[in-house]
């Protein structure tokens, strides 16, 4: 057995169970980073093992291949798994200033670990049934963080998040009895060895298009994307950060493995609904963002327009497009998660999130606003950043199938998610502060007690926050001036999506 | 006996379906309360009925087939603890709602939803 495979599960897990015991809130904080830490060093062993080796798996509790229970790292989910332990790391370094300790003493840190364990769990793991209980650990841990504090708005947040989201698991438990009743068997690899040979039926067909809504749900997908905006900008902009990283993104994840994997015989129509959702998703989200004035509800928005890119390339199906989805997947996860943080410096500075309420921080603040572009410029496109070239492999390969809709939607939906960066730009920052000048925008009466009125003595922000945000922008940098590096294994996981063989192989020949 | 299990099992699914679409929160934690329920029934009908079989090894440890496949019964077992845990959480967070709120219709939720969330509750 290979241990590393299992180390970014386990380590969480067992952070969380020791940091449930400490009672000292200072000694909970280091446990905290160094748990985080040693996952995100987890996850690069991960990575460099499965680069050296090719696809690793794992049967657990000793049990030949298709009756234990697998774990599996190819390219695309080691990837997966090394993005979220950098994501969980620099969140939880800006988490340190930004969660209050009433949600510290409640057990913040180790729902937390359970998150990651949840989400590396999804990644890792090679088996739909455990699939689907990672799932529920990953959603358990998020329910308790979104409601944490029991502020309305979290609660009424949260019922949307919960009622949907428990819709998609029983929807996902209901494909899994009819996977099963197909093929005898939960094991991915060993249900795409079975039905790789002859045409779906009425029921792996039901069991494709159900997994299809399930994971829908949990990417965002147009028609019942309505849980995202509803509880994401609710909770603390830590918590909603880590969700924008990891979550939807282990639903894009899902619907990458199997349907690149398992459902992979009649491209034409499963493929096509694909698409076809891809680019409404795209349209949706980006024109209900052009709606919003809270600039988490906007960025929660674009959440939703951005995984539409990301199964466009999944409905192509062909290896380029799929390593355009590996590399956007990769890219947005970075910039999307600190446009997080730099809303949540906003609001610190500001008392508030909404939009017609602040303004003038390019004075007060022109080193946040040089931050917040890096990303912002990213994820409307714009070269030589790491958005501009994610687009541009998806768009390319659009032109080279000749889906002139889709290529249409796909840079219309980039000029409008510019639009929605420049109106925070232009708000958040350029515009003066509105009380200096006593214009109100939408002509809003004055507020009798301004909050950010004495603006010489600006609360200034932690040096956590700080440490974060510049973090995540260095690795945004670093991926558009070495776009090729990740590029290279972008395609190199694509080349082991698109031949599912050899992943079929290196489950059910592995040694224990 | 699968079809009219079938029958049932749709019959589940749509009830919960309905109650899920109320506006009332109760209604809508009793559609999630049944709908676990349904998709239980569907797993453990859709891998095949066995009646009168065991899924258990003789003394002299053979199995005579046909035998009951264990593998959707625990896996049945594992979504009943999930379910009830969520479903655990999901009443005690309603009646947390309900406490702060102090109504359960969904459309009267929607009304703050707008609100600016940094604002402290009225």
């Amino acid at each position: 057995m290979n241990l590393l495979l299992v180390l970014p599960i386990f380590l969480p897990l067992v952070s969380a169970a020791i940091l449930l015991l400490i009672p000292s809130a200072k000694l909970q904080r280091w446990i905290h980073i160094a748990a985080c830490l040693a996952h995100f060093a987890a996850s690069a062993l991960l990575l460099c093992e499965v680069l050296r080796k090719g696809i690793t798996a794992s049967q657990l509790g000793n049990w030949p291949a298709p009756f234990g229970i697998t774990f599996v790292a190819d390219t695309f989910s080691a990837m997966m798994v090394l993005i979220t332990g950098l994501m969980g790391f620099l969140v939880a370094i800006y988490s340190l200033d930004d969660v209050s300790s009433e949600h510290q003493k409640r057990g913040f840190y180790s729902l937390y670990q359970v998150l990651l364990m949840g989400v590396s769990g999804a990644f890792l793991t090679g088996d739909l049934f455990n699939l689907f209980v990672w799932f529920e650990v990953m959603l358990m841990s998020s329910f308790v963080l979104l409601a944490l504090g029991c502020s309305r708005h979290q609660l009424s947040g949260g019922v949307k998040y919960l009622v949907l989201n428990f819709l998609s698991s029983s929807l996902f438990l209901t494909a899994l009895g009819l996977i099963y009743s197909v093929t005898g068997t939960l094991n991915m690899a060993d249900a795409a060895n079975i039905l790789k040979s002859s045409p779906l039926g009425i029921s792996s067909m039901s069991a494709a298009m159900l997994l299809m809504v399930s994971f829908g749900i949990k990417a965002g997908l147009f028609p019942l994307f309505a849980w995202l905006p509803a509880s994401y900008h609710t909770p603390p902009v830590s918590v909603s950060a880590i969700f924008a990283a990891l979550l939807t993104k282990v639903g894009v994840y899902a619907l990458v493995r199997v349907f690149t994997l398992i459902f992979t015989i009649q491209v034409d129509f499963t493929h096509d609904i694909l698409i076809g959702i891809s680019l409404i998703t795209m349209l949706t989200g980006v024109l209900g963002a052009a709606a919003q004035y809270e600039t988490r509800k906007i960025l929660s928005f674009h959440i939703i327009s951005q995984i539409g890119y990301m199964t466009l390339g999944l409905g192509f199906f062909t290896e380029a497009a799929l390593a355009a989805t590996v590399f956007y997947i990769i890219h947005h996860i970075v910039v999307k998660t600190n446009l997080f943080l730099i809303a949540g410096a906003i609001s610190k500075l500001k008392g508030t999130a909404e939009l017609k309420k602040i303004g003038g921080l390019y004075a007060e603040s022109p080193w946040l606003a040089l931050l917040f572009l890096i990303p912002a410029m990213s994820l409307g496109g714009i070269p030589p950043l790491s958005g501009f070239f994610a687009k541009f492999a998806l768009v390319k390969e659009g032109v080279s199938l000749h889906a002139w809709l889709s290529v249409f939607v796909a840079l219309a939906v980039g000029i409008l998610t510019l639009y929605s960066m420049t109106k925070i730009w232009a708000e958040a920052f350029w515009k003066a502060s509105p009380n200096e000048n006593g214009d109100f925008g939408l002509g809003d009466a004055p507020d009798p007690t301004p909050t950010s009125s004495t603006t010489p003595s600006l609360p200034s922000l932690p040096a956590s926050f700080w440490a974060a945000i510049t973090a995540m922008a260095a690795v945004t940098l670093a991926i558009s001036s070495w776009p090729q590096w990740l590029f290279d294994l972008s395609e190199r996981a694509a080349a082991e999506l698109s031949t599912p063989s050899h992943y079929i192989q290196a489950v059910l020949h592995s040694k224990q | 006996m699968e079809n009219l299990l079938a029958i049932t099992i749709g019959a589940i699914y749509a009830f919960s379906f309905y109650l899920l679409l109320r506006r009332s929160l109760v209604k809508v934690i009793l559609g999630v309360l049944l709908f676990g329920q349904g998709v239980n029934l569907l797993i453990f009908t859709a891998a095949g009925l066995t009646p009168d079989r065991g899924a258990f090894l003789k003394e002299d440890g053979s199995l005579q087939p046909p035998y009951a496949d264990p593998l959707p019964q625990a896996l049945i077992l594992t979504a009943i603890v999930i379910g009830f845990g969520v479903l655990a959480f999901t009443l005690a967070m309603m009646h947390r709602l309900h406490r702060e709120t102090g109504t359960d219709d969904l459309d009267e939720l929607r009304s703050d939803e707008f609100d600016d969330p940094d604002k402290p509750a009225p």
